[in-house]
């Protein structure tokens, strides 16, 4: 099963890039056409985004880098504990919606130092596959188009990401316990 | 909330610094966070560019709008204000679809793609949309079948069996992006009730 979902994920876009082309044919789209002026956008979306990215980025690396993540990390963890999310994967907790290579070296060392069986390790895992970098997906995503204004989505990305943790930690522990 | 979570980064990172002693720091962070940021978006120029050029052909060939046909059961709960057979409803199929595959690097240019059309039909240009608010908070939530790069993790530190969290995240990717769905629902009625969040 995992076997052809893997197989099926590293065939879907040489798939597509033949797939989408003929149906467009077939159509008399004319394709290169159509596709050098689509790709124009390229540059421009790209362009876009550096003001947020630049905002976003330099907040999260001053935050991280002088120490106040690890300050606040210490002030979370028995808050973590009291609603059961045990305190060594707290780190990757904190670091998981704000950087996504952070988050992938948190997650490394944490299985290098409680083994990737232990329930620990586990719980790390579930959690690092079941969430996204946040402020990354919504810095990017409103930046392409421009909007300041992100109203309620923040905190709903937020709660989306507790739950996350919440229920891996519960997950591992009902299967592995 | 952005606004004050920015703030307090920025201003709690740089009191931080300088009760340690250690104000250079800041500047440091800083420089480094502005150029990966500059790094970063310049490093999707190409792909943002082919995935916008395959999309195109595939707008042209009356294909996005197909696949919006397809999930109108779905799409007409999740984002009642986007019409049918819009084409912002075919770019959001194919972004979820990117991410529920794992296809790396076309989740974030077909997401791009999906917001930029979800802003043709925004009345208010600086101000995200309901729909969008509802389609970024999916995504946030993330949505995976296979966490490769976990996968890839566990086996490189010799784990017995390095695809037993499939499951646990599948179930956990489930959960959270529910949440997603329902802090969406209910903030949004929050905030248009007058609550301030």
């Amino acid at each position: 099963m995992i076997y052809a979902i893997n197989l099926f994920s590293t065939w879907a876009i040489p798939a597509l890039m033949i797939i989408i082309p003929a149906i467009g044919l077939a159509r008399k789209v004319p394709v290169y056409e159509s596709f050098v002026q689509g790709a124009k956008e390229g540059f421009n979306t790209a362009v876009r985004i550096i003001p947020y990215l630049v905002a976003m980025f330099v907040a999260i690396r001053v935050f991280q880098r002088t120490g106040m993540m690890q300050f606040v990390m210490r002030v979370l963890t028995p808050a973590a504990a009291l609603v059961g999310i045990p305190e060594e994967v707290i780190p990757l907790a904190l670091i998981r919606p704000l950087s996504g290579s952070g988050a992938l070296s948190t997650l490394a060392a944490i299985i290098q130092e409680h083994g990737p069986d232990s329930q620990i390790g586990l719980i790390a895992a579930t959690m690092q596959g079941s969430t996204e970098t946040t402020f990354y997906v919504l810095t990017v995503y409103f930046g392409a188009v421009g909007i300041r204004k992100i109203r309620h989505c923040l905190p709903a990305a937020l709660v989306s990401d507790l739950a996350g943790f919440l229920v891996s930690v519960l997950i591992v522990r009902l299967i592995f316990g | 909330m952005i606004n004050i979570i920015w703030f307090a980064m920025l201003a709690c990172g740089i009191a931080a610094a300088a009760i340690q002693g250690d104000i250079q720091t800041v500047t440091r962070a800083t420089v480094s966070g502005a150029e990966e940021a500059v790094k970063t978006a310049l490093g999707l120029i190409g792909i943002i560019a082919f995935w916008s050029g395959l999309m195109k052909i595939a707008e042209d060939a009356g294909l996005i709008k197909v696949l919006a046909r397809l999930i109108r059961p779905l799409a007409r709960v999740l984002f009642p204000e986007v019409p049918p057979d819009h084409p912002a409803m075919g770019a959001i199929v194919l972004s979820m679809s990117a991410n529920l595959l794992g296809l790396g690097n076309a989740c974030t240019p077909l997401g791009i793609k999906a917001m930029e059309e979800l802003q043709k039909l925004n009345p208010s240009k600086d101000t995200a949309s309901n729909s969008m608010c509802t389609f970024t908070a999916i995504t946030a939530s993330s949505l995976t079948l296979i966490p490769t790069t976990v996968i890839a993790l566990r086996a490189a530190a010799n784990s017995h069996d390095p695809t037993a969290i499939v499951g646990p995240t599948i179930a956990a990717t489930a959960a959270s992006t529910a949440a997603a769905v329902i802090a969406d629902y209910f903030l949004r009625k929050a905030r248009t009730g007058g609550m301030k969040l």
